[in-house]
Order: C-alpha cells, then structure tokens, then sequence
C-alpha cells in the first residue's frame, strides 16, 4: 500500500509485492503458453510456404495465420504488457492496493474469457478472417465478443494500474513520479485514446452485422477504426521494451541513464504522435482523399524524433559504460560492453534489428514507395524485425530478471547461457527469415498467401525459392522458442533463495534535476492528443458517412 | 540538453524535414499521389448490371488525357478480364472494384497496387512503356481460393499509341 520515495525506489533490495506478484506471473503463464501455440503455427506456415509440407487433419492455412496473428499480436503481448506494467508500478511506485489488485486480477480473467472465446471459434473454423478482420469477411458472432472482452478486460486492468499512479502522484505532490511508473501511465493513456476505435467498429458494426441484427457493413469505415487502433497497437507494443531500455539496462551496466527528462519527452512524443496516423496504413484504400492519406503520412514521420532521441541516449549509456571500464579511442567502448549478460545480449540484438526495422518504416509509411510494397511480404518482413526482433527479445530479457525476481529465485548460469543461446538462435532465425521476406516482397510476392504457383508464372517460382528460405528462418526460430520455453521453466523451478534477483531500476545523470513540469500535465497531454486526432480524422471519417458508399454483405468464403 | 545531442536531433530533425519536403514535391508536382485516392461510389450488388464492368477489360478513353480506360472486376476468386493487352507506350485510368469482399490488385514489377472494396472504384493512371508480361495476383486475403486469383497484363506493341 506504501508508496516508494527517493533512493527506495533505485534500491537493488526493493522489491515487487508479494501478491502483485502472483497476478505478474499469472499474466507471464499466458505470455508462455500463447508464444508456443503461436509459434508453432508460425513454424507450419513457412513450412506450408516451403511448398514441401501439407497440413493435416483438415486445418487451413488461414486457420493457422489467424491463430498465429491472434495469439502473438494480440494475446501474447497483452498478457506481457499488462504483467510487465504492473510489475513496474509496483517495483518503483509501491505495492497495489485491495482495489488496484482487483482491477488487475478481474482484467486478467475478462481478458482470459475472450482469448477463449476466439480460440474456440478460429479452432472450430469459424473464425478464419487473419487478425485484421476486415469486413465484408463474416466471421461467428462469438469471435468478435471474445476480442471485444479481450479488449475490455485490457481497459479494467489499465484502470487498476492507473489508479495506483495517480495514487502516488497524490499521495507525493510535487514530486517527480518514479520514471517508470509514469512511462506505464503514457502508455496506457495512449491505449484508451486509441481503443475506443476498435471497440466502436466491433461493438457498433461487426457485433450486430454478424448476429443479422443489421444486414450491412460500412467498410471503410470499419477499416479506418480498426487502423485508428491498429497503428497505436505497435506503440503499445514498443513501448514496454522502451521502458526496459530506459530505465532498467543502465542498471543492469551498472551505470546511470542518459536523461529522465528526455525519456519523458520521448514518451509524449509517442503519445501525440502515435494515434493521428493509422491511414498510412490505408496509403491505396479507395474511399479517402489524397489529402488526408498525405497528412497522415507527415504526423507518422514525427515519430523519427523520439525514435532518434532514444537511439541517442542508448548509445550514450553504452558509451560512458565502457569508457568507465576504461575504453579508449573512438569504439574500444564498444568491446567493453557485458557481452556475456544474457540480459544485455538480448536487448542489444534486438536494437540491433531495430535499426533498418525503422529504416523500412519509413519506407512503407511513405506514400510513393509504400505502393511497391504494399501487402507484399516486405510487410511481413517489416513486423518481423521490429514487434518480431527488439520487441520481442526485450520482453524476454524483461521475463529474465522478471521471472526469478517474482518467485523469489536467481539466474544462474544455466538460464543466463540459455538466454544467450536464445538471443542468438533467434537472431539467426528471424535474419533468414525476415531477410528473405523483404527480397522476395520486392519482388511482388504477396503476403498472407498459401503457398501457390500462381498458373506456373516465372516470376511466382522466384518467389518460392525464398519462401524455402523463409521455412529454414522459421525452423531456427522455432528451435528459439522452445528454448525460451525452457528457459522459463528453469527460471521459475528449482531452490528458492534469501535475496531474490534483482529487478533493475536505473538512476539517471540528471536525476537530481527538477521534471519539466508540462509533461505531468496530463489533463493538457491529453487535449493535444485529442487535437491532434480530430485534426487528422475529423474529415476523412465524417465523408464516410456523408458520400453514401454502398454498405457490404457478410461472407464467409473459407 | 547535451551539446551532442543537439547536433544529433537537428541533423536528424532537419534530414526528416527535407525528406518530407521531398515527398510533398513528388505528390504535388509529380502528381505521385498514392493510388485509389478519393471516393467514387457502385452498388456492389448491380456491379454487373453497371456499362462499365459488365464486359470488363481494355476500352478507349472518352475523356480526360488518358489513351485507354481499362475495367477490372475482382471478385471471389477471380479476376475479370483473365488476360489483357495494352499497348506500349499508352496512358491508361485503371479501375477496379469487388461484388463481394476486399481484394488486391498488384500488377506484378509495376506501380500498380491497390486495395478494391465492394461500395468504391479504385483507380490508378500508369503508362506503360516496356512491352512484357506481368502477373496480377491479389494480395488482400479474400478466402480459401486467395491464391488461385490471377489474371496477366500484357504490354504489347501496336496500337492507339503506336498509329
């Protein structure tokens, strides 16, 4: 119930309540359990892209890619975005209370009930419409209520956790909140902002079109929410790993962070510029004008600047990290670093993948050349190395210290070897794999296909050379996941000791300096982000109901 | 803010800025707006009934300052027309729309890639110089025959442009 101050909250012996950390490893047990279905699907696919692998028992290919969308997009980072922020609030702001604790738990179960919802209806068939969903594709009303639920549960535990920073924040005046805490705080305002989209399209549209209350679908509408979301959804993503690369590897260097005041920055940044640009996603949907697809693409470049601020103050930290081991010269610092920390490994490959991942955001987010690689394989490629690389690789670093911290045990050298072969297992998997998604995409290979001669065109077999490539990737990876998977099981299994691991909370080399205060202004946080929102959506959405487009049929062809 | 950090967030900031103002010159100037832009309108359940795509394929153009109007009609899990020629050296408005589901429209080593919905037209305008063939596959899932959609687009010498 206590609220952390001061050098309690950088303390290697502060620790992550006791019953907040059951309701941590509750949400871990999912992220476990959701990386193995999900990537066992995922090793079939590029199997089955191979052309050399047939699957059996009547399961569809698209059957799979919507499992395998589902369950790691949006089940397995939810459970470990949820988990994580929790644990990190209660790590640096102070235990949960009855009622914080609450929220936390009844999300947990809401967002169980639906993950089990739609697992039934896409393993009964019911469901095969990709993670995307798009409309006029109809899938059983069930399906849509269970991510809905998904959804809502998201929202109850956000609530809990918010509860618990303005908490602190009242119980501290004046105060600079603990970094950590307040960067959970952006990142869940940015989620209820962007939410709302997707709960409009399936509460509003898709609930009762698919149980025939009403006949037809408004397309670009449903398109345009779910997008209005759907962009956010990887800040959501990212910004978790963000927190760890902030405020938790300096400590793990044993040096300080860069700058709180700019990692705040950083945040807002993401915050305003998240949301207003889900239509670059939309570059060559028919239904809205130049215009607005051209702003949209200029707000979604905005985000380069807090992405080259956290860029700067990673390598800052790295810098005066190996010039303190007493680096010379221009890069001697560069061979100092921990490369022997299975936490640092894994959090540095992942930035590593991060480099050209944003280099091909840019690319996909501008409007010209967005047009050669749209839906191609590029696509895939992209996500791959950016959710499927420095995301992912720092949650499991993350769930390293994370783990052992919350059942009271340590890494030892088995599960800090294992984290070191699963960084690199993984890096040679997704290298492949993503290396031969961007080549093949260039080419015109399109993505979210079965594997296909295309009529026996010359340019469909250059393709499959790639997509064996690609199952060679995925074979690698798969070989990472079970990996991970052992290393979760050795982490949380075996004699429990007096003083647990260590969950890292770094101080920064200006942390005596005061907060700029606008950035705790949330009540003024929040109307940029609406204004920037309405600026970029007022128009393109109202002309979706005003030029009468013809609403759409359901259809269920798979 | 540190020195190094200003001369790193200027550079970058300003190279966004040129990029940006390079982009802007292309769409305005250039006229590389991105494909499928604005909003025309067809029942898709008469979308058969409509002079334009009930014989869908290669038409002259009318009006505006194109050569040839050439309709597609994707639907589940083909496309209409199968084959077509253009020929090189022409400028031709491409249109397309769906009767049913979302699909894609990629011409293959082209510029041509957009999305067609049921209720809208997408369209895009290309010359096309090089005589070839190109591949037009959907790349929007629209079903269990997503992959069995194709259709070839050929580039050939000879005709309106070349008279």
């Amino acid at each position: 119930m206590s609220n952390y101050t001061g050098s309690e909250i950088f303390s290697s012996k502060t620790k992550v309540d006791k019953k907040d950390s059951k309701l941590v490893l509750a949400n871990m047990i999912w992220v476990s359990f959701a990386l193995l279905i999900g990537g066992t699907a995922g090793l079939l696919q590029t199997l089955v892209r191979s052309g050399q692998f047939e699957l059996p028992f009547g399961i569809g290919y698209y059957q799979l890619l919507t499992l395998h969308g589902v369950i790691l997009a949006l089940v397995m980072t939810f459970f470990f975005i949820m988990g994580f922020q929790i644990a990190a609030l209660s790590r640096t702001a102070g235990s949960f209370s009855t009622s914080e604790l609450r929220l936390g738990w009844t999300g947990f179960w809401v967002m169980t009930a639906g993950t089990l919802m739609s697992a039934a209806m896409i393993a009964l068939n019911e469901a095969s419409v990709l993670y995307t969903f798009y409309a006029p594709l109809q899938a059983h009303a069930v399906h849509y209520i269970g991510l809905a639920l998904v959804i809502v549960g998201t929202w109850i535990s956000v609530a809990g956790q918010l509860m618990r920073y303005f908490r602190w924040r009242k119980e501290n005046k004046g105060q600079k909140t603990p970094l950590l805490s307040y960067m959970t705080a952006i990142n869940n305002v940015m989620w209820i902002v962007c939410t709302i989209g997707v709960a409009a399209t399936v509460l509003f549209q898709f609930i009762p079109w698919s149980l025939g209350w009403v006949e037809t679908i408004n397309i670009s509408l449903s398109r345009t929410l779910f997008w209005y979301f759907g962009h956010p959804l990887v800040y959501f993503w990212l910004l978790p790993a963000y927190m760890v690369w902030y405020a938790v590897i300096p400590k793990v260097l044993g040096t300080k962070g860069f700058s709180d005041n700019l990692a705040r920055l950083a945040f807002v940044l993401f915050l305003f510029f998240s949301i207003p640009v889900g239509i670059h996603h939309q570059l060559v949907d028919p239904g809205i004008d130049a215009f607005w697809k051209g702003l949209q693409v200029v707000l979604t470049f905005m985000v380069i600047v807090p992405s080259l601020m956290t860029a700067f103050s990673m390598f800052a930290v790295f810098e005066t990290y190996g010039r303190k081991q007493g680096a010379r010269g221009l890069l001697d610092w560069f061979k100092k670093l921990p490369w022997t920390d299975a936490r640092f490994v894994l959090v540095f490959i992942g930035m590593l993948f991060f480099i050209p991942g944003g280099l091909g955001g840019i690319i996909n987010a501008s409007g010209q050349m967005n047009q050669l690689v749209h839906n191609t394989i590029w696509i895939v490629g992209h996500f791959h190395i950016t959710v499927g690389a420095p995301v992912i690789l720092t949650y499991f670093a993350a769930m390293l210290f994370l783990l052992p911290h919350i059942t009271g045990r340590k890494i030892d050298k088995i599960a800090n070897r294992l984290g070191l072969f699963l960084a690199y297992t993984w890096a040679l998997g997704m290298g492949i794999m993503s290396l031969a998604m961007h080549w093949a995409g260039l080419r015109g290979a399109p993505r979210r296909s079965t594997f296909s001669e295309y009529g026996g065109a010359d340019i469909a077999s250059e393709w499959i050379t790639y997509q064996v490539m690609q199952a060679v990737g995925g074979s690698f990876l798969f070989i990472a996941i079970i990996i991970a998977i052992l290393l979760f099981l050795k982490l949380t299994t075996g004699p429990k000791v007096n003083d647990p691991e260590e969950f890292p909370v770094a101080m920064f080399m200006d942390q005596e300096e005061p907060v700029v205060k606008w950035v705790e202004n949330w009540r003024l946080l929040i109307i940029i982000t609406i204004f920037l929102i309405l600026i970029a959506y007022t128009v393109p959405v109202t002309q979706m109901f005003t030029e009468n487009i013809p609403g759409a049929k359901g259809f269920k062809l798979w | 803010m540190h020195k190094y950090e200003k001369i790193w967030i200027s550079l970058g900031t300003a190279s966004l800025a040129v990029f940006l103002i390079i982009l802007g010159i292309s769409a305005v100037h250039g006229g590389h707006t991105p494909a499928a832009s604005g909003i025309e309108t067809i029942n898709p359940e008469h979308v058969r009934e409509d002079a334009r795509f009930s014989e869908p394929g290669l038409k002259e153009a009318t009006d505006g300052d194109h050569d040839y109007d050439l309709y597609f009609l994707a639907s589940a899990f083909m496309y209409e027309p199968g084959e077509v020629e253009i020929p090189a050296g022409s400028t031709v408005k491409i249109h397309v729309t769906s009767p049913d589901v979302v699909h894609g429209f990629q011409v293959v080593g082209t510029n041509v890639n957009m999305i067609a919905e049921p209720g809208l037209i997408s369209t895009y305008e290309m010359t096309f110089d090089e005589p070839g063939e190109h591949l037009i596959v959907c790349n929007e899932y629209c079903g269990i025959g997503h992959t069995d959609m194709t259709s070839t687009l050929k580039v050939v010498n000879g005709g309106i442009a070349n008279e």
